[in-house]
């Protein structure tokens, strides 16, 4: 289709090559391509485009008002260095399944299996190091190469057999669930033979104390995993490809990039991340039990969603979900600390998921 | 011409199933032309552009670039072998940036250290880069090379798929309807364009529908009719409506 009418034809040889006679109207009207001049914004145009620039703002804006609004009714009990330092204890472990989660929601994916890897690995590791006497490092390393491959399965099916993400990481959320609750035996490990056989599984629930706070390793994990995430997607040609893939991945394809492979990576990632979860989550939890972390799936996404990043990929910043782990946790604190009923907490919490999604088709639709 | 075509393809056949998109096609780019593919609808034009430029692969035939007999698994191939294409869709990630989008699938990374073990970009070498290649095509009207594509007009990407192309392709550039979605005046700065890379001395294969265009920038017509190159005419010897009636037929080439 053009969009320019066809000239009359000529007969004869086309004399003169240049510009064609109809276009000779050109010269008279403006010669400026597209300018770039700032068109007038209202004050909400003006925000919808620092938000499109700049997606993280929401979360952090929401995170400094409800930190403040409970500071305001909960007072001293909620602002406390304790307090703080314990809800980044409490949103540690879905804060890892949540960057495992960014990095599949990034490529326009979804993963519904991140924490039954987790449970899996926790368990593996546990009976491996604990009932079958497996030298506790060599457990570890076995549990993160099991859930990379776990990942791995989730990438291959998602990017070779191009099957839906939602469909093979529900298939693989009940196996993964299933081989959990026969490998385990639906016995839990207890605390006690965690700290005889292998005190090393429960490192990361170690913590020190700096001006009243009480910060685990655990915590100190997940925002390094974030920190390290935030400069592989950002500053790496992988992290990019990744976001390219989100974005248009037939795009992608014809620019050159291996999307399967980078898909399968991914998936891989993920897995190997919510391994090195499972670890802290033993930590956490102190003891391992398979029947753990069943919400933790779409509590990570619910931090993902909370954080900004779009569920149709391409767009948000890691750190988003970082966030988005954290107002959950504050609002949960928060609430409690203000007595309210846990049922509103989960009333809360729905409408969040349902606003923030609001605001991200509302920021998509900015156009130049 | 005694020059050898830098770009050659003799005897190429694709079929899809019974149908035969190319039968025994012929094919000759020239060194530093611009040599327009012409024809109707389903003649097989998209099919000759996927074999040259690595998106299918063809069942019979030989393809040489500058003489070396070429196959190309892949684009990613074929791009390798300095073969650049710019595709109706122009292949940019609108959420990215012009810089990002330049540089997809060949970023360069820092020196040292940070590169070789931290895989870091290097950005700002690469926002240089973009900056010179757009400049010199006379696209800096863009101004903040870090804005997102989705940002810019129909025919600024189009700017920028240009220049990516003839930022990295060594050898040849194929444009695939560079025009088809653009306005009279947008269309006026990409035809500009593709002279310019032509100036650079990049050869240029150019797929389009808009006869007005072709005869205006091509060297050489590249007329395709049944899977075949039917005739190459000169633009100056021959009319548009000559052109559209070899093309579908009506007339047979002398």
């Amino acid at each position: 289709m053009t969009t320019t009418p066809p000239p009359p034809p000529r007969p004869g040889p086309v004399s003169g090559r240049g510009p064609s006679d109809f276009e000779t109207g050109l010269a008279a009207s403006p010669q400026g391509v597209a300018r770039f001049e700032a068109p007038r914004r209202t004050p909400l145009a003006g925000i919808q485009h620092l938000l499109h620039a700049t997606p993280t703002l929401v979360p952090v804006i929401v995170l400094a008002l409800s930190i403040l609004v409970f500071g305001l009714i909960a007072g001293e009990r909620f602002f406390s260095p304790f307090n703080l330092s314990l809800i980044l204890q409490q949103v540690s472990i879905i804060g890892i399944l949540a960057a495992a989660q960014s990095l599949i929601v990034l490529t326009a994916g979804i993963d519904l299996s991140v924490a039954a890897i987790m449970v899996l690995m926790s368990v593996v590791s546990g009976k491996l190091a604990i009932t079958m006497g497996v030298p506790a490092p060599l457990a570890l390393g076995a549990s993160f190469a099991l859930g990379t491959l776990a990942g791995m399965l989730n990438g291959l099916m998602v990017a070779r057999l191009k099957l839906p993400p939602f469909i093979v990481t529900l298939g693989t959320w009940n196996i993964f669930f299933a081989l959990n609750l026969w490998f385990s035996g639906a016995q839990s490990i207890r605390s006690q033979d965690i700290d005889a056989a292998a005190p090393l599984l429960k490192f990361f629930g170690n913590s020190f104390r700096v001006a009243g706070a009480n910060i685990t390793f655990g915590s100190i994990l997940m925002v390094v995993i974030f920190a390290v995430l935030w400069y592989v997607l950002n500053r790496t040609a992988w992290g990019r490809h990744v976001y390219a893939i989100g974005d248009d991945k037939a795009a992608a394809e014809l620019a050159g990039i291996r999307t399967d492979r980078v898909l399968v990576q991914v998936y891989a990632l993920a897995g190997f991340i919510c391994a090195i979860g499972a670890w802290a989550a033993i930590g956490r939890v102190g003891s391992i039990s398979p029947q753990s972390f069943y919400e933790g799936n779409l509590q990570s996404i619910t931090a993902v969603v909370i954080g900004g990043i779009s569920l149709f990929g391409g767009r948000g910043s890691i750190m988003g979900a970082l966030f988005g782990a954290l107002i959950v946790g504050v609002f949960q604190s928060g609430l409690r600390l203000a007595g309210v009923d846990v049922l509103w907490q989960v009333f809360a919490i729905g409408w969040l998921i349902i606003i923030a999604v609001a605001i991200d088709q509302w920021i998509r639709k900015v156009s130049a | 011409m005694n020059r050898e075509p830098i770009l050659k393809a003799r005897g190429l056949v694709k079929r899809y199933g019974r149908v035969t998109a190319l039968d025994d096609c012929d094919f000759d780019l020239m060194p530093g032309e611009i040599l327009a593919v012409i024809g109707d609808n389903g003649a097989g034009k998209s099919s000759l552009i996927k074999a040259l430029s690595g998106a299918i692969a063809i069942d019979e035939g030989e393809i040489t670039l500058d003489g070396q007999p070429v196959s190309f698994a892949s684009p990613l191939a074929a791009r390798d072998a300095g073969i650049e294409t710019v595709y109706q869709t122009l292949a940019l990630s609108p959420a990215l940036s012009i810089v990002e989008n330049m540089f997809m699938g060949r970023e360069w990374r820092r020196p040292g250290l940070a590169g070789r073990w931290f895989r870091a970009l290097d950005r700002d070498r690469m926002r240089a880069f973009a900056r010179d290649k757009l400049s010199e095509l006379g696209l800096m009207t863009i101004q903040n090379i870090d804005q997102p594509v989705e940002t810019l007009s129909g025919g600024q990407r189009q700017g920028v798929a240009v220049a990516r192309a003839a930022a990295f392709g060594s050898r040849v550039v194929i444009l695939d309807e560079p025009t088809a979605a653009l306005g009279v005046k947008e269309s006026r700065r990409v035809l500009e364009l593709i002279l310019d890379v032509k100036s650079r001395g990049i050869p240029i294969i150019l797929i389009s529908h808009n006869m007005p265009h072709v005869f205006e920038v091509a060297d050489r017509i590249h007329v395709h009719r049944l899977g075949r190159r039917l005739c190459v005419i000169d633009p100056r010897e021959h009319s548009m409506s000559d052109a559209v009636a070899y093309m579908t037929g009506a007339k047979a080439p002398h």
